[in-house]
Parts: structure tokens; C-alpha cells; sequence
């Protein structure tokens, strides 16, 4: 038994359990680049699915009017009242909506998606139209992120079952063992398979075990483990079933190992008292043990090898708190300027012409202005003064990098007011949708403690306790900033740069020790900060101004403000004072 | 309709409970923030709310469902029709209202019926969302996520308890009073102070952590999704208990005395925690006074305020950001401390 639990889920078991419930599964996340493997992946899946299926694509970040629907205008132009478009949403009921690219992904369209599929209804209230369609379906999202910085929205990744990596699998894992009449005749059977009190209690402490706290994991681990025995021809969920369950749907939510794990994997980290002891105290029960174990061990032996390593990285961060948001991807939910209402105005190359509403503003008078100009009576007559305008946000999304020296003394001094700093300014950043993100250097070099974020719950929970102490690699600090400035640039956001520190730097961009080189690459790596035009502030907190930092300032093209007992106010005022002088 | 989980089948997140049947029972409290993490039922227990509360009277045809016994306060076409006489009236549930995010401006406030304004050239208003909601709830989920347009219309509206539509030479006014519920999870972003402050009480959810807890939540959602019509007839006993414990509160509360002392200890409490304005201390009167009358009592005692104080308190103090002890630890530290003195 232990065998079959260990062996790890092909993909193409995974497809075969989406094609028999996707909408109690909500689906799969998919981990793999375009093409090829994920293309055969997909075609399994439609083959595997009830021929009359509904599939869709959802273009990335696409507009509310196609997502949820709203006026058709060239049907309501054509017929001379208002007709409604139906949004992608509306029209999947029963079926999947296809994501690509979802790593990129905006939280804005996330919410909307989610909010159909939790309640399995769209609601529609849209230029002038009220409506509700059934939107009972599941998701098959595709990830392409490399590395851990860019991720689906957590948002996505709670609600759907199925998380999947292509990588390593070969074409033999994607040849499936199942024919459609199986997903059919597993369809029929699903109302029919029971779940045992054993089973749920195992998928539950073994959801615990591993971290995965949301509860939607345990509920969606229930649903694949009923998926995967219908489709076995069983009438109960046996262990096997919960053993599947466990690899696709917790394993890859895992964020921390249970305590037997320690010694095997020679964990550094004391990992969680909590995690371990549900698993063994309920282990007392015979029965229910006996299956905890298989589902503990098969979620374990599928955990990817990786994400240990990334555990050890963020754990320190994380302090038990449930994982969703994992990497920083930014809620870049502004992009491009929002529309903000209409007014009256007239179109132009810098303003949106908002149709809808100048049809709006129109409509009124079209009974009358027929009247006057009968030979046209079949088209809308559209006047000047009809035009509106869209308002739009044109202040691009503004992040604030601190970049801390975390080096020498008073280092966690420091630390701790510029975390201070940047939870004064996430508190009233709302109002103005900035972000900010925090690096620190330190030893023997640079780290990203905070990812540009504007959520204040997010930063408490990643600012945990921070090692201090050690060289002072200033132009490592200096260049990670410069890239991440330089990335944020590239998505259109406006970064600025506030440099904390208060003494010399001695470690060069290698990390090597050496006064001279080091001060010489930190100049250097601050010419490069000036080529970016980034605007860059540099809070000197040495008791007596030191000249070099002020060399440092110049040399960035940013300003220099000595400021020995910084505390979180007065940074934080000083940040502000200085934005408020950018255009 | 789809079928909605029982509120009383959910299990744990008691303050959250408590919050929700507060605000029914007196909807001057004006509204609940609930914040935290996903999958805790938070928009399962706003929507199934929508089943416990007694239906409500309002007059015969009414765009706003105007209360019949409110003299001058309801829209002008009853007002009018008020003049002439009694109003016939009848009975409906209280709308629950969702606003979900995307909705556009004209859908919220209401606008000029398109369809016949393009067909028959009439100018009719036709309402929205916010006429849907009064004397309800209005619902927004994720309201973190809402675009500040839409934000800055609902705070509006609450701050005057009137819509005014003022658009396509339309001019109209209609009461729209409503309980505002919000809920969402802090990581997506943070909430404007000035929306914050407009919820009367807000409490945080988190996921149980114990196997025991998940175990029975998993058990029951599971034999609710594979049975309905079950597992609402088994639940159907508490459902009517609540529902009557809401409609005794609701009677009993205009009765319910808050003595002297305790609106003084309230003024402490809230003068301790540093909290902004009187509306702390009015929510806090009203939340204690709404908890007395969901328990049968006819007095505030001290541990109903005691009770009421962190979810009428907590988003109300100024942050701290070098405190890391949350916002709930420092109220009960608040509150023991005067009580001990």
C-alpha cells in the first residue's frame, strides 16, 4: 500500500481527475513554459473531457466589459436600443476557463474570477444592465513564472485543487491510461462515493502536517480524493484516493515538514512544534493512523526538492502565519491608469472617448433630434455636447526602495526604524497607491526583505527578526537596488531609492574586504543609480555626518540629509516631504 | 438561487457571528469589516445573514421600499402619496444586497433607463444598487479592492443617508440608508481610513488550526454539498432559533437601560485607547446595548461593553507600528486595567 502511495501522480492523472470534476476540483495550475508538453497536457484534457464541454481562453488582464459583459455597441447602434454583451464568465457554466500567463495576472481580475467561481454566479451590474448568470466552473491556469518572484495570484492558487510542474516529465507521463467513457462513466458514479470519517480526518491532519492551512485545501484534497476513486470505479474513498489527493492538492502547498523529516533531510531550522504533533497524538488511533501515515508520507515523498531550499530562505520571514502570498508579486492593480468616471469634454489623443456614456448622454434627445432631421432618423444622432470623456489616473505607481544598511552596531537599530519607516508609509499609502520595498545589505551581502508590496499585513509579516552585524557590502546593497529600480521602471512604475546607513563601506561588490574597492565599486554602482534617474534620498545616521555619504548622495544625483537618531517618524516625514516635490 | 450554507452550521468564528446578528439586530451600529484569511466562510456568513432577519414592511410599489410608518422620511413620491392618505403595505425580506467589484458607476447610483430612453425618447430613472439596499445590507467583498471612485460614492451616501442623482438633466433624491458589510484579506491591500472608519464594528478571522475543528468544517461542507435540501432541514432548528432570537432583541432593545456608570466607563475605555471622535464611543454604547438584547438582558452590565469594546475599538486606534502586539491585544489590556482599578 505504501508502494502505490509513495509512486508519484503522473499529469496525466491529474487531467483525467480535472475531466471528472472540474468544477468540485476547480481545476489545475499548470507549472510550465508555453508549448509542448503543457500543449499535450491540454489536448489530454479536452480528449478526456464530456465532448460538449465548454472551454474558453481568457486573454490576460482583460477588460471588465469582456469579462463579466456589459453593452454591445455595435449591436445596440445597429438596433437602436441598449443590447448587452455576455462577458467571458457568463458563458463557461459547467465548463473551464483557460488563464495563460497567470503569473502576470492582475489581483483586480483575480477577484472578479474568484468571486464567480465561489459564489458559482456572475453578477452583472453594468452600464445599465443588472443580471445574474450561472457560473458554476473551474480554472486551468497556466504559470510560466521562472523563479519564485512572479506567481499566480495567491487568490487563484487558494481556490483551485491541482497544482502541477511540467518540469521533468517526459511525453510518457502525459499518456494517459484513461478513455473518455471512464471520465464518463466516474462522472456518474462521484455522487455516490463516500468519504469516510478516517479519510477526512487524515487529509485534514496531514493538510496541518505539511502547512497547508488554508481550509480550502482540505476541502478541495476531499473533493480530488472523490474525484480519483470514482474514476478508480471505487464506491469509498480509500487511502490510495487520499494519497493521490495529498500529492496534487497539498504537497505543493507545503510550507513547512513534520518533524520525522528533520533528521532525514538534516533540517536546520527547528521546524514548527505545532506541525508535527496533531500527526502523531491522532497516530494513537489505530485505524485513522494507519492512513494518516500514507497520506502524510505520500504528500511528503511529492513535495518538490525545491522547496525546501525556498522554505529555509523564507521561513525566517513567514512566522507561521498561513502562506498565500509566498513571493512578492506586486499588486500592480493600476497599470495604465484606471478610468476614474467621466466628464463632459472633448475627445483627444491624451483623453478616452467614453462610448458608452456619450451614448447615454445622447439617448435622451434622439426622439427629438429625429424630429429635426428625419433623413437620418435610422442612426443614432450623436451631438457635441454628448461627448464624455473618461478620467483617467495618470500618476504612474510610485515604490519607495529602502535600502538599509544592516552592517555594524546599530544595525538593528536601524533596521528597526526603517521597518518603522515603512509601516508608517504603507499606513497612509492607500491614499496614494504607492508601494514600498525594502533591502537590506549586511554580511556579506544584499537581501530582498520585502518585496514591493502596499499591503501593511504582508510587510509586518515579512519584516520578522533580521540577522544584523558584519561588513558592509554598500554597492551590493546598491545594486540590487538598481536592478529591482530597473524592473519596476520596465512595468512602468515610478521607483525611488532611500539609502539608510552610517558608516563606511569595506566590502567590494564581490564581497572581498577592502576599504578603497569598496568605497570605489559603491561610487561607481551609484553612477549607475544617477544613469537610471531614479530619484534617490540617502539618510545619513552617523552621529557625525560623514563626508563619503554625502559623496555618495552627489554621486547617485540624489539628495543627502544627515539625520543621526533617525526614528520611524522622522524618516518616514522625510520620505514624504520629498515626494511631495515629484511632478 | 442557489442553496446558501446555514450561518448557524458555521463552526468557530464566533466574533464574526456575533458581529453580523449585532448589526440585525440594530442597524444603527452601520456596518461590519470583516478581515482575514481565505476560506474562514466570511462571505458565506454575510450572505446566509440575509435568511435569519424577519421580513420587513414597506410600502405597496415602491421603488425603495419605503417604510410605511416613517412620516417624511421616505422618498418624495411617498411622501406624496402620504399626504393623501395611508399607504397600503406589505411585507419583504431585507435585501442583501452584493455590489460586486467591476460594477459601473450608473448600476451603483441608478441612472437614466437607457433602453427606454433610446426607444421611446423618455427620461426615467431607473435605480441601482444603493436604492436596492436601503434599509438593508449593502455587501461588497474584497472592498479592498474597489475602485475609489466607487469608494469615495459609497462613503458619500453613508455619511447623508440620501442618494442624489444629478446626471442627463435627471435630478433625483431617494433615501438610501443602509448596513455597509465589507470583507477581504488584508494581504490584497490595505483599506482607505476614511472607508474604515464608516464600518461601526470590524473583526478579524483567522483559520483554526486545530485537526478537530478542520475535521468537523471540512464534514460539514462536504454534507452540504452533496445534500442541500439534508443538511438545511437539519439545520433548520437552530436556524429559527436565531432567527427568533433576532426578532426578541429587536423588540426588547428601545427597553434596554444603559446606566450611568456604564457610558462613563465607555468615555474611559476609549479615552484610554486614544480612539478619534465620538463615534467610537457612541458604536460602542450601541454594540454593548445590541449584545444585552441578543442575551435577554434588560441592563448594559460591564461585560457587555467589555465584550463589544474590541471589534467596536479595533480599527478605530491609531496605528503603532512599532507595537507589534496587535490591535485586540491592546484593547483587552486596556480594559483589564481599568477594570482592576
Amino acid at each position: 500500500m505504501h508502494d502505490s502511495a509513495a509512486r508519484t501522480v503522473t499529469p496525466a492523472l491529474a487531467a483525467a481527475i480535472v475531466a471528472v470534476d472540474p468544477i468540485g476540483t476547480r481545476g489545475a495550475v499548470i507549472k510550465a513554459s508555453a508549448g509542448g508538453l503543457r500543449d499535450r497536457w491540454m489536448e489530454l484534457l479536452v480528449r478526456l473531457l464530456p465532448s460538449d464541454s465548454r472551454l474558453r481562453h481568457l486573454p490576460l488582464n482583460c477588460p471588465d466589459e469582456r469579462l463579466l459583459g456589459g453593452l454591445d455597441l455595435v449591436a445596440t447602434l445597429a438596433a437602436g436600443r441598449p443590447i448587452s454583451e455576455p462577458g467571458i464568465l457568463s458563458q463557461v457554466d459547467g465548463g473551464l476557463i483557460v488563464l495563460p500567463m497567470a503569473e502576470r495576472m492582475s489581483a483586480l481580475s483575480a477577484a472578479r474570477i474568484t468571486s464567480a467561481i465561489d459564489r458559482q454566479e456572475l453578477l452583472l451590474e453594468r452600464d445599465g444592465f443588472a443580471a445574474r448568470f450561472p457560473s458554476r466552473l473551474g480554472l486551468v491556469v497556466f504559470d510560466e513564472a521562472h523563479g519564485v518572484e512572479e506567481r499566480p495570484p495567491a487568490a487563484i492558487l487558494d481556490r483551485v485543487a491541482c497544482h502541477l510542474s511540467l518540469d521533468g516529465c517526459t511525453a510518457a507521463d502525459l499518456v494517459s491510461s484513461y478513455e473518455p467513457s471512464d471520465v464518463r462513466q466516474a462522472r456518474e458514479q462521484m455522487a455516490g462515493v463516500g468519504v469516510s470519517d478516517a479519510i477526512v480526518e487524515a487529509l485534514c491532519a496531514a493538510a496541518v502536517a505539511v502547512g497547508a492551512l488554508s481550509l480550502n485545501a482540505s476541502l478541495l484534497a476531499v473533493r480530488v480524493a472523490r474525484a480519483a476513486a470514482a474514476l478508480a470505479g471505487r464506491s469509498n474513498v480509500t487511502a490510495d484516493d487520499a494519497a493521490i489527493a495529498a500529492q496534487l492538492v497539498l504537497a505543493p502547498r507545503a510550507t513547512r515538514l513534520p518533524m520525522e523529516q528533520e533528521t532525514e533531510e538534516a533540517q536546520q531550522q527547528q521546524p514548527d512544534q505545532q506541525a508535527a504533533e496533531p500527526a502523531t497524538r491522532d497516530a494513537a488511533d489505530e485505524g485513522t493512523g494507519q492512513v494518516q501515515d500514507i497520506v502524510v508520507d505520500a504528500a511528503l515523498a511529492s513535495i518538490p526538492p525545491g522547496l525546501l531550499a525556498q522554505l529555509q530562505a523564507t521561513d525566517r520571514r513567514r512566522n507561521g502565519a498561513p502562506p498565500p502570498g509566498r513571493a512578492g508579486k506586486p499588486t500592480k492593480s493600476t497599470s495604465g491608469g484606471r478610468a476614474q468616471g467621466v466628464r463632459r469634454g472633448r475627445p483627444s489623443s491624451r483623453t478616452r472617448l467614453s462610448i458608452v456614456e456619450t451614448l447615454r448622454a445622447a439617448a435622451p434627445w434622439q426622439a427629438l433630434r429625429r424630429r429635426e432631421r428625419p433623413r437620418a432618423a435610422d442612426r443614432i444622432d450623436i451631438r457635441f455636447d454628448d461627448f464624455r470623456i473618461k478620467r483617467m489616473k495618470q500618476r504612474a505607481q510610485a515604490t519607495t526602495i529602502f535600502v538599509v544598511d544592516a552592517s555594524g552596531s546599530s544595525a538593528l537599530h536601524r533596521l528597526a526604524e526603517a521597518k518603522g519607516a515603512v509601516e508608517l508609509l504603507l499606513a497612509d499609502c492607500y491614499v496614494r497607491r504607492d508601494q514600498v520595498a525594502l533591502i537590506s545589505f549586511g554580511g556579506r551581502g544584499a537581501e530582498l526583505l520585502l518585496p514591493p508590496t502596499r499591503s501593511l499585513a504582508r510587510a509586518k509579516r515579512n519584516l520578522g527578526a533580521m540577522p544584523g552585524g558584519g561588513g558592509t557590502p554598500l554597492a551590493a546593497g546598491l545594486e540590487a537596488a538598481a536592478s529591482l529600480a530597473d524592473t519596476l521602471r520596465c512595468k512602468g512604475q515610478t521607483p525611488s531609492l532611500v539609502l539608510l546607513t552610517d558608516g563606511h563601506a569595506n566590502l567590494d561588490r564581490n564581497g572581498k574586504p577592502g576599504r578603497g574597492a569598496a568605497e570605489a565599486d559603491a561610487l561607481a554602482v551609484a553612477k549607475l543609480v544617477k544613469e537610471t534617474a531614479v530619484q534617490a534620498l540617502v539618510i545619513d545616521t552617523s552621529r557625525t555626518p560623514q563626508p563619503q555619504n554625502a559623496r555618495l548622495a552627489e554621486a547617485m544625483g540624489g539628495k543627502y540629509f544627515p539625520l543621526p537618531r533617525a526614528d520611524a517618524d522622522g524618516v518616514s516625514r522625510l520620505v514624504r516631504s520629498q515626494r511631495r516635490g515629484v511632478p | 438561487m442557489r442553496a446558501l450554507y446555514p450561518f448557524t452550521a458555521i463552526i468557530g468564528q464566533d466574533e464574526m457571528k456575533l458581529a453580523l446578528l449585532m448589526v440585525a439586530v440594530d442597524p444603527s451600529i452601520s456596518g461590519v469589516l470583516v478581515f482575514g484569511d481565505r476560506g474562514t466562510g466570511k462571505s458565506t456568513a454575510v450572505r446566509s445573514l440575509a435568511n435569519l432577519l424577519p421580513p420587513m414592511r414597506v410600502v405597496t410599489g415602491c421603488r425603495y421600499h419605503c417604510d410605511p410608518g416613517a412620516n417624511g422620511s421616505g422618498c418624495e413620491e411617498c411622501q406624496e402619496r402620504g399626504r393623501a392618505g395611508r399607504l397600503p403595505s406589505e411585507l419583504v425580506p431585507v435585501p442583501m444586497v452584493d455590489l460586486p467589484l467591476g460594477a459601473t458607476e450608473d448600476r451603483v447610483v441608478g441612472a437614466l433607463d437607457l433602453e427606454r430612453a433610446l426607444t421611446r425618447g423618455e427620461k426615467h430613472f431607473e435605480p441601482g444598487l444603493l436604492a436596492r439596499a436601503h434599509r438593508g445590507f449593502l455587501y461588497v467583498d474584497e472592498v479592498n479592492l474597489l475602485e475609489d471612485h466607487l469608494v469615495d460614492l459609497l462613503l458619500d451616501v453613508a455619511a447623508s443617508g440620501e442618494n442624489v442623482v444629478e446626471r442627463e438633466g435627471l435630478s433625483v433624491r431617494h433615501p438610501a440608508r443602509f448596513v455597509l458589510i465589507g470583507s477581504g484579506n488584508p494581504e490584497e491591500g490595505e483599506l482607505r481610513p476614511q472607508l474604515l472608519d464608516r464600518f461601526g464594528l470590524s473583526v478579524e478571522v483567522t483559520t483554526p488550526d486545530d485537526v478537530a475543528t478542520r475535521v468537523e468544517i471540512v464534514r460539514r461542507r462536504d454534507a452540504f454539498e452533496r445534500s442541500p435540501a439534508k443538511f438545511l432541514e437539519t439545520w433548520l432548528p437552530e436556524e429559527e432559533r436565531v432567527r427568533a432570537q433576532i426578532e426578541t432583541a429587536r423588540r426588547l432593545i428601545a427597553q434596554i437601560v444603559v446606566p450611568d456608570a456604564m457610558i462613563e466607563h465607555t468615555t474611559k475605555i476609549c479615552m484610554r485607547m486614544g480612539t478619534d471622535g465620538l463615534r467610537g464611543e457612541l458604536t460602542l454604547v450601541r454594540a454593548a446595548r445590541a449584545l444585552a438584547a441578543l442575551e435577554g438582558c434588560g441592563e448594559v452590565d460591564l461585560t457587555h461593553i467589555t465584550r463589544a469594546a474590541p471589534a467596536t475599538l479595533r480599527h478605530r486606534l491609531r496605528r503603532n507600528p512599532l507595537d507589534d502586539s496587535g490591535s485586540s491585544a491592546r484593547i483587552d489590556r486596556a480594559i483589564s486595567e481599568l477594570s482592576g482599578a
